[in-house]
């Protein structure tokens, strides 16, 4: 057997208050696809960063081809073969796909001009290699491409820029299904081109697809590596310490769900038209569908970010046109962001300051920011608490958290503000099992309460273990609607399938 | 393994490592002062220090809040001027007229901040351009109202605040009443700051402002509120100023670049998001040390604007270097 591609020995990392990582110990061969899984804070993305000199270890040793290497920073990582695909993009949305291959090392002419001609042809060899990127124009700006295609050409580049191994840290956290399967097709051209890949996600079918070896961190250690690829049920185990039983929570009993919560008649904008919808107290409805079905649309016209021009809209018995976030939230809406990062956080300030954003907001400006109508610091210190978020403090930047505990946060900052409609965009994106099984029955338990929820999902398990009911959207319409016991395949159908359109 | 027999000294090294800079920095000042002119330990010694950098104080406590929200007041040294030239125009010599041209000019700080804050969220103006073009207009305003050449003084009543004492104090033996206003004044932006919503909302606005946004703070009014802030910090210093520099068109020039410049060396970040009024009152002391220091060197005006311009840009050079070292 030859040498592994990298190996990672020992290592160790602590930041103030916090240990990342104790004596972990990894590696990966050529060729090959490791998964590494863990749950929010198990230290993932800190041992990439690790491997890519982001970070400096504080203990253990990096070897690349049997070598001791190492990184002080990431651009020589880069150098020597290693490009790590974070989930934001590094590439120039405003330039051509080419000019972002090609960008520092473009083709000249013998005048020292850039060789457009020669540029673009390369740029076609390169993405011809990928299935999902054959039909791309180097042209194309990237700002252009979805957020899939986006990240195929990332992949190229790193490919064309020599790159042996390939890090991706929850690559499909913002793609759709037909997207995943895109990415999933690139993973395996890179494979077999002889690229080590590592691979961090937290969804189980993914690794089932991808992954030859998986290894599990917990609290910064390994808890187990498998050579072979292992049950779901056996990771599970590994990552949480028990078996995770109802992974989803029940769902709703026909005396649970009341009136409706929310009524729209006709209504659209410039993206939507036509919208019927009704969510009732106590009921979960999922909205699936493709990037740009107008899901996204839908939930900013109700929370009135981008509100509907025409069509009524009825919430808890009145009629509302709400042309803020902040009427639709006084009048009972919550919103939990698409994008975290973004949309969500403020990410300079504390854990305990983003949990209370929105209760201060509708407090007066000059009262103390330590209590308000409807939270304090020690009731919201019991929420995030109750949500399991794992921090040095709460006082602490919300910066420093994994992912996962930051989308945890978010939730708690709308527990707090108990409001009828609760719209959940992509709630579980980056979370590990434990705190998905968790969000999904806390779901339940605010519908149990007699909030209706609103949740739009790319992941379709997710939409039929959680939902009570899905709409399909298309084209900015509600083309289709499931009973909760729908299955992937009508509901991937009636996403993707050509409507009779109507004039 | 790493040296585990010292957790003490490690935890040590945190609480160091947290302390503002700042304060290091002004302490080791005060110490050269203090060496080269010893009879500063005494009440009239830092008294005075303290006298003539309250308006700078005042003026950077007030501009934490703009530079929190993720923007910069340029116009605030021009409106010193227009308070000054205003208030020697309106009382006109009249010592009862004090009392209600100093509300009134409390008022216009409060306004001309108003008047940015619209501008930077409605009409979307960068605040940089923003409040430079408010600099401008107020300069020429304060030259109009005075025809060019500002009438003589102030009275007396009006300069209280400025020049007054507060004799037989014990301990300190006398306050100057502008130290007074100055610790009312920090005291109170920083409670503002630190301990209320608003002071919430202007760092959550300045670190994300589509995050605040969609959890609901009312972004348009705390952006303006912190502008009015600003200014009204900008009229106390200039009624401040009145008392102790006497009338001219341009006694409030350079103190806007001044309070960036001390904010930032309290380690406000710019573009937003976090920010300290106390520790932005520690770099208008610094700043004031420095120029006590270049005095006493006897260095001229101009080289003292050459330093003050170098500070700045270490200053905001140190700033973003932390920025991207925390990753953000
Ligand atoms: N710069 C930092 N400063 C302080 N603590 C940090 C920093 N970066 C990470 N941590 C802490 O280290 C631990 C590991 O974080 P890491 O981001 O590696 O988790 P992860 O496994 O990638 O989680 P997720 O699945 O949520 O992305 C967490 O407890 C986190 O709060
Ligand atoms: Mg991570």
């Amino acid at each position: 057997m030859t040498a592994p591609m990298i190996a990672m020995n020992g290592i160790t990392k602590s930041f103030p208050g916090v240990r990342a990582l104790s004596d972990v110990s990894f590696d990966v061969r050529a060729g090959e696809v490791q998964a590494l899984v863990g749950e929010n804070g198990a230290g993932k993305s800190t041992l990439i960063k690790i491997l890519s000199g982001v970070y400096h270890a504080d203990a253990g040793e990096v070897h690349m081809n049997g070598e001791a290497v190492h990184f002080a920073h990431p651009v020589e990582s880069l150098r020597a073969g290693i490009a790590v695909i974070y989930q934001e993009f590094s590439l120039l949305p405003e330039r051509s796909v080419a000019q972002n291959l090609f960008l520092g090392r473009e083709p000249r002419t013998r005048l020292g001009l850039i060789d457009t001609s020669r540029m673009r042809a390369e740029a076609r060899e390169v993405l011809s290699l990928f299935a999902a990127a054959g039909h791309i124009d180097p042209d194309s700006l990237v700002g252009s491409l979805n957020v899939a295609t986006q990240q195929v050409v990332e992949i190229a580049k790193a490919v064309s820029t020599g790159a042996r191994v390939v890090v991706m840290d929850e690559p499909t956290a913002a793609l759709n299904e037909t997207e995943c399967e895109e990415l999933f097709a690139t993973v395996d051209t890179l494979r077999n081109r002889g690229v080590a890949i590592i691979y961090i996600t937290h969804r189980m079918r993914e690794i089932a697809r991808l992954a030859d070896r998986v290894t599990v961190l917990k609290d910064g250690e390994v808890a187990a590596s498998f050579d072979t690829l292992p049950s779901p049920d056996a990771i599970v185990r590994a990552m949480v310490g028990r078996d995770i039983e109802d992974f989803f929570a029940p769902k709703a009993k026909p005396d649970e769900i009341g009136d409706p919560v929310l009524t729209v008649r006709g209504a659209g904008n410039d993206v939507l038209r036509d919208i019927d919808l009704d969510i009732r107290a106590g009921e979960i409805v999922a909205l699936a569908g493709i990037q740009g079905a107008g899901r996204v649309a839908l939930a900013m016209a109700l929370f009135g970010e981008a509100p509907f021009a025409t069509g009524d809209v009825t919430l808890a018995g009145e009629a509302v046109s709400f042309r803020s976030a902040r009427a639709a939230i006084a009048g009972g809406i919550g919103l939990l962001p698409g994008d975290r990062k973004s949309e969500g956080l403020v990410l300079m300030q504390s854990v305990r300051d983003n949990g209370m954003l929105t209760s201060r907001a509708f407090a007066p400006l000059w009262t103390s920011d330590q209590r308000n109508d409807n939270a304090d610091t020690t009731r919201m210190d019991a929420l995030l608490d109750q949500m399991e978020i794992r921090a040095a403090s709460y006082e602490q930047d919300i910066r420093a958290l994994s992912g996962g505990n930051q989308q945890k946060a978010i939730v708690a900052r709308w527990l707090s503000m108990r409001p009828k409609l609760l719209i959940f965009i992509e709630p579980t994106r980056g979370i590990d099992v434990n705190s998905k099984a968790g969000i999904y029955h806390l779901m339940r338990d605010l519908a149990r309460e007699g909030a209706g929820i609103l949740m739009i999902s790319s992941d379709l398990p997710e939409v039929i273990g959680v939902a009570d009911r899905v709409l399909v959207m298309q084209s900015g319409r509600i083309v289709a609607e499931f009973p909760h016991d729908a299955s992937e395949q009508d509901i991937m159908h009636a996403a993707t399938a050509e409507t009779e359109v109507a004039a | 393994m790493t040296d585990t027999g010292s957790p003490r000294s490690s935890a040590l090294r945190r609480r160091l490592s947290q302390i503002n800079p700042v304060w290091v920095l002004l302490v080791l000042l005060i110490a050269a002062i203090i060496f080269m002119n010893p009879r500063f330990v005494e009440p009239t010694g830092y008294m005075n220090f303290l006298k003539r950098a309250a308006p700078l104080a005042i003026l950077a406590a007030g501009q934490v809040y703009v530079i929190v929200s993720g923007g910069f007041d340029l116009s605030v040294g021009s409106l010193i001027t227009l308070v000054v030239v205003g208030s020697s125009m309106l009382t006109n010599n009249d010592p009862a007229a004090t009392y209600w041209v100093i509300p009134l000019m409390l008022t216009m700080g409060l306004g001309v901040g108003a008047i940015n804050g619209l501008i930077v969220c409605f009409l979307r103006v960068p605040s940089l351009i923003a409040t430079l073009g408010m600099m401008i207009t107020l300069n020429g305003l304060a030259f109009l109202w005075s025809g060019g050449a500002p009438r003589g003084y102030l009275p007396d009543t009006f300069r209280f605040f400025g020049r007054e004492l507060i004799r037989d104090v014990p301990l300190v033996r006398f306050i100057p009443v502008s130290v007074l206003v100055l610790i009312v004044v920090v005291g109170v932006f920083a409670w503002a700051m630190h301990r209320t919503n608003l002071g919430r909302h202007i760092h959550a606005i300045g670190d994300n402002p589509v995050a605040a946004r969609l959890a609901g703070v009312p972004v348009n009014r705390v952006r303006i509120t912190a502008f009015m802030i600003s200014g009204l910090s900008g009229a106390i210093a200039g009624i401040l100023l009145g008392g102790f520099a006497g009338v001219s068109t341009d006694v409030g020039a350079g103190y806007e670049l001044q309070a960036i410049t001390a904010a930032v060396l309290g380690g406000a970040q710019l573009l937003g998001g976090k920010g300290s009024v106390p520790a932005a009152f520690g770099g208008a002391l610094a700043l004031t040390a420095i120029f006590t220091l270049l005095n006493f060197l006897g260095l001229p005006q101009p080289v003292r604007q050459v330093v003050q311009g170098l500070i700045l840009i270490a200053a905001v050079a140190l700033a973003m270097h932390r920025r991207k070292q925390t990753g953000t």
